[in-house]
């Protein structure tokens, strides 16, 4: 079948053709008519916006709970904490990630008021990295547990505190090893930012939906989407494997394989 | 001579119901060697076309629908027709038509221009107003007090670009929410998160009836937009709408639609006997005096 790019070029308003594609993003079009290129650029943006809030919420909880998971048995509040960060984990990542979008739009701000002043993608973005942030908390467990149990005790021979051994010895190689399975949760939440539809949010998917609608055009449509969801998966795939380069240890873990036999 | 015109519009007739049966229809076709079609239904359009629960579906274009595939099955001499029933949402309706996994869709889908470039619409028997609900303690009574007010509707629905419209014109600004369907929507306006919702009145009446207090509502306003709703059929199967618009036609001249209408609309509906108190429009009335597949355009030169 044919495509016809041209629809990204109409008006929002009549569907008529406008003059400039990005007649109102970038200002070419003076008070011109929105186009639907123009609506899919914003909507990218707040797919950004809310998978970028969410990320960070969730790398640093996931950090958090990650350590605390794998905290040694020093007495009542490491096994409080211990248990806390267990709990965190396997309550939020039992639960379908749609239904804790709902949770946090429509059941928790019923009780906790305060909440119904945020706007919803904040309330998005929280549920997302909620979420996401017991899936990393996993990986990060399993890197901390990944390490040999010799970095630990060396550790602690040479008299670091619990915090210093964690921040010195075990969390640096920890999240070095952890890096590729967090490319990939980066790039799920991306992905899982799509929910946010259904809260509201106008971002890509929302936009998807209503313009397919409007302009009957859907394989186009869905086709842009599909690019950008793409890209933007991509983008974080090669920040990451950036980090991944720049952060190597010459000689640590899967860097080198002469590393293993010495 | 008398003998001869009967016996000549004996001739058509059969030469006509022959060709209902024989002509290239692949619905019909479809329908006649399977003995089976397949309805597009709607989940939550109440008194439209809704689930009851259970997997069964009613509503005023739904009963409708099932009196055309009687019909129909009585053109094609089929001893029984079953009816397989397809939820279908605002987003699949249309390609689900398309390619054939619903033969006729009875839901709420508004028969426009843009549209019609894809799918076939029968003759319209409900001609939809957009109104504005809001709490009926709001104070509000018309669009113009929506100004910088959260207004809710439907993702993927013609209300979205109807509101676009109406701000580029006005000058105002809404602040828009988008519920994932009507009854979301509507928990937006019942939960405080939108000052109104703007929708096809039919669909504002059925949640409002449907809500845990209908007096907290009320439906106000001028009428936004007026669209005709119509049955949709697929595009290239002129006779398979044909049969439909024949079947139409006899509904309409043994005046079963005002008791349709008394049925769905102002009587008590299942499945929890709620009432949606519309009152037949005169656009509605015009639509049944005068069937046409008319496509919304045209309802708005008026």
């Amino acid at each position: 079948m044919a495509l016809d790019l041209g629809v990204f070029c109409k008006s929002t308003l009549d569907g008529e053709l406008v003059d400039h594609c990005f007649s109102a993003v970038f200002g070419l079009g003076q008070n011109a008519d929105p186009s639907y290129l123009d609506w899919l650029l914003k909507a990218w943006g707040w797919t950004l916006a809310v998978a970028g809030l969410g990320l960070t919420i969730a790398l640093i909880l996931g950090a958090v709970m990650g350590t605390l998971r794998t905290l040694p048995n020093h007495g009542p509040f490491s096994r409080l904490l211990v248990r806390f960060s267990t709990a965190w984990v396997e309550l939020f990542r039992n639960i379908p990630i749609l239904v804790q979008v709902f949770l946090w739009y429509h059941v928790i701000p019923a009780f906790v008021v305060p909440l119904k002043a945020l706007p919803s993608y904040w309330l998005v973005s929280i549920a997302l990295g909620f979420f996401t942030s017991a899936r990393i908390a996993e990986q990060v467990r399993a890197g901390i547990q990944a390490l040999p149990s010799g970095q630990r005790m060396a550790a602690t021979a040479l008299g670091l505190t619990t915090a210093q051994s964690y921040r010195f010895i075990i969390l640096p190689m920890a999240l070095r090893i952890v890096i590729p399975p967090l490319t990939s949760e980066s790039m799920n939440l991306i992905k899982n930012s799509s929910v946010a539809f259904a809260v509201s949010v106008p971002e890509l998917t929302l936009f998807a939906m209503q313009a397919q609608e409007e302009t009957s055009h859907g394989v186009e449509i869905y086709l842009a989407v599909t690019f950008l969801y793409a890209l933007s998966a991509f983008v974080v795939n090669r920040v990451m494997a950036m980090i991944e380069t720049k952060t190597r240890i010459p000689g640590f873990i899967a860097a080198s394989n002469d590393a293993v036999v010495h | 001579m008398k003998t001869y015109l009967i016996r000549a519009s004996v001739f058509f007739v059969g030469i006509a119901s022959a060709q209902l049966i024989f002509a290239a229809s692949p619905t019909l076709d479809k329908i006649k060697s399977s003995g089976a079609v397949t309805m597009g239904v709607r989940e939550s359009s109440i008194p439209m076309s809704y689930t009851t629960g259970d997997s069964r579906f009613d509503g005023y274009h739904v009963e409708i629908c099932r009196m055309i595939l009687g019909d129909i099955k009585d053109k094609l001499a089929l001893s029984t027709l079953r009816i397989n029933y397809q939820p279908v949402t605002s987003q699949n309706r249309v390609p689900l038509v398309q390619n054939g996994t619903v033969d006729i869709e009875c839901g709420t889908t508004t028969n426009n221009l843009a549209r019609s470039k894809d799918v076939g619409f029968a003759n319209t028997l409900y001609v939809e107003e957009v109104r504005i609900a809001v709490k009926a303690n709001s104070g509000i009574n018309s669009i113009s007090q929506l100004a910088g007010k959260k207004v809710a509707t439907t993702t993927g629905t013609t209300s979205v670009q109807l509101l676009r419209k109406h701000e580029k014109a006005n000058g105002v600004n809404f602040d828009e929410v988008f519920g994932k369907d009507h009854a979301d929507s509507f928990l937006l306006l019942e939960s405080g998160r939108a000052d109104a919702f703007v929708m096809d009145g039919s669909i504002l009446a059925g949640n409002i009836a449907n809500a845990k207090n209908p007096k907290d509502f009320k439906i106000v306003g001028e009428v936004l937009s007026t669209e005709p709703i119509a049955i949709m059929v697929r595009k290239d199967d002129p006779e398979f709408k044909a049969a439909v618009n024949a079947a139409i036609a006899k509904i309409v001249a043994n005046g079963k639609m005002p008791g349709l209408w008394n049925k769905w609309f102002l009587a008590p509906i299942p499945p929890k006997n709620i009432v949606v108190g519309l009152d037949l429009s005169p656009a509605t009335k015009n639509a049944w005096a005068n069937l046409n597949d008319k496509p919304a355009e045209d309802y708005q030169k008026k």
